[in-house]
């Protein structure tokens, strides 16, 4: 006779919802007529995220307090509800840039299934309280999103992004499950705030099994959250994948990542805080020096956004490694502007992509701001938000990330981040450049012929995600309190 | 509604923008655009009236503040002191004339064109009115967007190069001050201008100055200007030069002095050499450049130079001077620039060695360039010989090298006038002018003639501005008490009446 432990079911809503979506867009594949079959299938991915993001704002709501359920196996706090609504609202998009992409008839109930299951996954692994859930949450999404990358077998790359990606997030998975277990090792435990208290119990801070351990986690977490030097994979999958998985990938994949990081160090090695904010700050600034100047030559604008991501991922881990209430704060509000950014400029990026059959570089995005005036204003405005300039989110963020750090004393940092900007603002801007400044036909772009596809669901996506962006920069006060109440549950 | 102006004043232009941008026919862009920039002037008008420019007390005239972002004391604070008052006055004036030039130029995507040059509007009174070092932050990056766009989309053939370069200077100077905002905020626990004390931090000064110094722009640091003056289209070449590198000048008196009082003790002597050396330099490059705009371009550096000279003198007088020469030099190089737009209108060159004899048979272009270049030659009674005048003065204090130094400034300022003057007015006609180029059309008369109408008035009473510079007290903690001699407090040595007495007819 086992135990079984008491469930909070409400506290674990939000994951089931979305996989009972997941469960209805796969049903479909079987059951539903063909010619409904996309719009059903989208349609219940999207109410799966509707209903779990709905569900993470009631969990908000309803939990003032953090607590561990399910025998200490997941969190129940804000911290992790506010995760959920962040990575629930990145989904949604994908799913409206997904709609009207060219997809193999034969795959379009997966598609739909996995993505949401990919969802599910993520909205369990911010909740998880101890190596084992960690593991479960990462593995669960991961495989989700490697067929998702290689769904696509006639696009060309696509199986090799898929392969590239399975390979080298099984070696991160590896190196998180090895570190699991020296820190199981050395400390016998396995819950995150058991970890800490037997650390501190048993005075091991200083223990070398217990730092090749946390090394270990944190590198493997920098994979998911594609830090250089963890980056090797980013450009490639990036580049390779269905457009909108990119997006997807990116918002998503990172906020989890970089939220479960600051959760894991913060709850299970606060003792070793000395020794992991220095390497989070090395980890960061490495991303950021690589990211920057590695996107400087980037002339396939998928692969430029990737290495601009890894210097995202930069800009967040200095939050994470300022490790005060203001850090936790500023990461938290980072990611509001920065997923939606991420999707709504792969949104952009896919609609080019399908206009002109090919994939997009920085030149045959030339004249692209007027022809489609709303999707190249939607896509002027991420780029400067990505470049951190005032009226976007973007802008917000950094100078949260920027003020942390200076708080803490780094101000080393500060000057790293700003002069990593100022390398950004270089390619960026030469999106817009090209968008809007040189004109199509001197670079002899033949269109198709006819008017681009309406695309009324990747438009509003894109202008979504354009409203989040600048939105967030007005309203930073409210958001910011957000991000407080669900940073207060965390041990600071 | 008086309490509201600052805020009108900033936020009718971008209203404007974005009405502008929504209208379905761009046939109607640039009549909207037009009509917003002239209600703007309106509003200003209207707060020049009830404007207090003895108001007692730190805070500012329409004073309004409501918090933003509370966490780390950030706030919508906005108002006007007697300079940046003025130097808002000067924005709204460009903006209309440039406006109304694009207008009669007939810009290419209406809609985008104007509703940019509305949001440029917005963002440079914004900079002028705010009291907030974050908002002011906000606003001075505001400004870049359209700028970037403005000179990218309807520049000249190399604009791309331009703008690359523009972009790389500007925003390396403003992130360096974004860090120093940072730290600075930080330390006081609030970014209020009015509110927070002072600072003797020399690295957090040094990142405002760097910025401030690329804006301008200060020797060594304008490798940006010509390219970026020579790409744009002319309205937004006057833009630029007239009103855009006047941020530098808010942002020297608001916070490099008011601010810092210490470092900028420390660091004076050596912007003063910098400035100088900019002026002089900036001026021989005028007198050999072989292009109109060329001419105007240097001769922006060099004036730029002189009127931070006139703030580093740290005086009362060198400061209103600053002040004065400020709006002189935004109303003649937006002028100049406009101008310098019909000729290469008429002749599609600004090139010296085609150009010559367009006075003939051409009365009305003849006299706008002939006024507008003798007043830029600072000759006694015009505008420019008061601030000038007055920074001399205010410099005099702080070495007499330095009055050497701006003299000779002057002095090849009136020789690169000149030749600009008769390089394109006089000599025998150049190749590229035609008998059939048309005098000015009443049009492009209508809207030079207000600017240089503006001069006029303020070469009648100078004194309207630089009497009117720096309230009783602007500032807990400025650095009057020590260095600036109050308006109000002395009358006996007479400084500010020598504003009334030396240029005045």
């Amino acid at each position: 006779m086992i135990d079984t432990p008491s469930v909070d079911w409400f506290a674990l809503s939000p994951s089931l919802a979305t996989l009972g979506a997941a469960a209805i867009c796969l049903l479909s594949e079987a059951f539903v007529p063909r010619w409904i079959l996309r719009p059903f299938a989208a349609f219940f991915c999207a109410l799966g995220f509707i209903a779990g993001g709905a569900l993470a704002i009631l969990l908000y709501i309803e939990t003032p307090h953090g607590s561990l359920e399910v025998a200490d196996a997941i969190f129940r706090d804000r911290y992790a509800a506010f995760t959920q609504i962040l990575v629930m609202g990145a989904g949604l998009l994908t799913v409206g840039v997904s709609y009207s992409a060219r997809m193999r008839e034969d795959h379009i109930g997966e598609y739909y299934a996995l993505l949401v299951t990919a969802g599910a996954g993520m909205a369990f692994l911010v909740q998880s309280a101890n190596l084992m859930t960690l593991f479960l949450g990462l593995e669960w999404f991961s495989v989700c999103l490697y067929i998702l990358c290689a769904i696509e077998i006639d696009l060309v790359g696509s199986l090799e992004a898929g392969l590239k990606y399975l390979i080298i997030g099984g070696m991160g998975s590896a190196v998180l499950l090895f570190g699991s277990a020296l820190v199981y090792g050395a400390t016998g435990e396995l819950g995150y705030s058991a970890i800490a208290d037997a650390t501190r119990a048993q005075d091991l801070a200083g223990d070398p099994i217990l730092l090749v351990g946390l090394a270990m986690l944190l590198a493997g977490l920098a994979f998911k959250s594609s830090a250089a030097p963890f980056h090797m994979w980013t450009p490639d999958v990036y580049e390779g994948a269905p457009t909108p998985i990119t997006g997807f990938m990116a918002a998503a994949t990172k906020t989890v990542a970089l939220v479960l990081m600051y959760r894991v160090l913060t709850v299970a090695f606060p003792e070793e805080r000395d020794v992991w904010t220095i390497a989070v700050a090395v980890l960061a600034v490495i991303s950021l020096a690589w990211g920057n100047i590695a996107a400087l030559v980037q002339a396939n604008v998928k692969r430029l956004l990737a290495y601009s991501s890894i210097s995202h991922a930069g800009f967040m881990l200095i939050a994470v490694s300022a490790a005060n209430e203001l850090g936790v704060r500023a990461l938290l509000y980072y990611l509001i502007p920065y997923s939606a950014i991420s999707v709504g400029a792969f949104a952009v990026v896919a609609a080019r992509e399908r206009e002109l059959g090919e994939p997009v570089t920085l030149d045959n995005l030339a004249g692209f701001g007027w022809e489609r005036p709303l999707l190249g204003f939607s896509m002027a405005t991420f780029m400067l938000g990505f470049a951190g300039f005032p009226l976007t989110g973007g802008f917000m963020g950094k100078f949260l990330v920027f003020s942390s750090a200076s708080e803490a004393g780094w101000n080393w940092l500060v000057i790293v981040g700003v002069l990593a900007t100022l390398v950004s603002l270089y390619y960026y801007l030469a999106v817009i450049r090209s968008m809007y400044m040189r004109p199509a036909a001197e670079l002899g772009l033949a269109p198709i012929g006819g008017s681009p596809p309406r695309e009324i669901m990747l438009s509003s996506a894109a202008f979504l995600a354009m409203a989040v962006n600048v939105g967030s920069f007005f309203a930073v006060q409210p958001l910011v309190d957000f991000a407080r109440s669900a940073a207060e549950t965390l041990p600071l | 509604m008086t309490g509201w102006l600052a805020t009108i004043l900033i936020f009718l232009p971008l209203a404007g923008a974005v009405l502008v941008w929504l209208l379905p026919v761009g046939r109607f862009a640039g009549p909207t655009a037009l009509l917003v920039a002239l209600a703007e002037i309106g509003f200003w008008i209207n707060a020049l009236n009830q404007m207090n420019f003895d108001k007692a007390g730190p805070a500012p005239n329409f004073d309004q503040r409501w918090s933003w972002f509370s966490d780390l004391g950030v706030s919508y604070h906005v108002g006007f002191y007697g300079f940046s008052f003025w130097l808002a006055g000067l924005a709204v004036v460009v903006m209309a004339a440039a406006i109304a030039y694009g207008f009669w130029v007939g810009r290419d995507r209406p809609s985008a064109y104007f509703g940019l040059m509305l949001f440029l509007t917005s963002a440079t009174v914004g900079v002028f009115a705010s009291q907030d070092l974050l908002l002011f932050y906000v606003f001075f990056e505001a400004m870049m967007i359209p700028l970037y766009l403005l000179i990218g989309v309807w520049g000249g053939p190399g604009r791309l190069g331009a703008t690359v370069k523009f972009v790389i200077y500007t925003m390396a100077g403003s992130l360096l001050m974004l860090a120093s905002v940072i730290v600075f905020g930080l330390s006081e626990g609030s970014f209020d201008l009015v509110s927070t004390g002072t600072s003797d931090n020399t690295w957090i000064f040094l990142g405002f100055l760097v910025a401030f110094a690329v804006k301008a722009p200060l020797f060594p640091l304008h490798g940006w200007l010509p390219d970026a003056y020579r790409e744009s289209s002319p309205e937004v070449a006057a833009v630029l030069s007239g009103l855009i590198s006047k941020a530098a000048v808010f942002g020297f008196i608001r916070i490099c002095l008011f601010k810092f009082p210490e470092p900028f003790d420390d660091f004076r002597v050596l912007v003063l050499a910098l400035a100088a050396t900019g002026l002089v330099y900036g001026s021989l490059l005028a007198f050999r450049a072989q292009d109109v705009r060329g001419v105007i371009a240097y001769s922006s550096l060099a004036q730029m130079g002189l009127i931070t000279i006139g703030i580093f003198a740290v005086s009362t007088a060198g400061i209103s001077g600053a002040v004065l020469q400020a709006v002189n030099h935004g109303l003649i190089s937006a002028t100049l620039f406009l101008l310098a737009g019909t000729i290469e209108r008429r002749t599609s060159t600004g090139s010296f060695d085609r150009l010559g004899g367009m006075a003939r048979g051409r009365p009305a272009l003849a006299t706008m360039l002939m006024l507008t270049g003798i007043i830029a030659l600072a000759v006694p009674g015009s505008s420019a010989f008061a601030g000038e005048f007055l920074i001399l003065l205010g410099v005099f204090g702080a070495g007499w090298g330095w009055a050497v130094a701006a003299a000779t400034g002057i002095v090849l300022a009136a020789m690169y006038m000149l030749r600009l003057i008769s390089a394109v007015l006089h000599r025998e006609p150049g190749s590229a002018v035609s008998e059939v180029a048309l005098d000015l059309r009443p049009a492009e008369l209508g809207i030079l003639v207000p600017l240089v109408a503006c001069l006029l008035a303020l070469s009648a009473w100078p004194a309207a501005i630089s009497g009117h510079v720096l309230g009783p007290s602007i500032s807990p903690g400025a650095p009057q008490e020590r260095h600036l001699t109050r308006p109000n407090d002395q009358p006996p040595e007479g400084r500010m009446d020598m504003v009334t007495m030396g240029p005045g007819r």
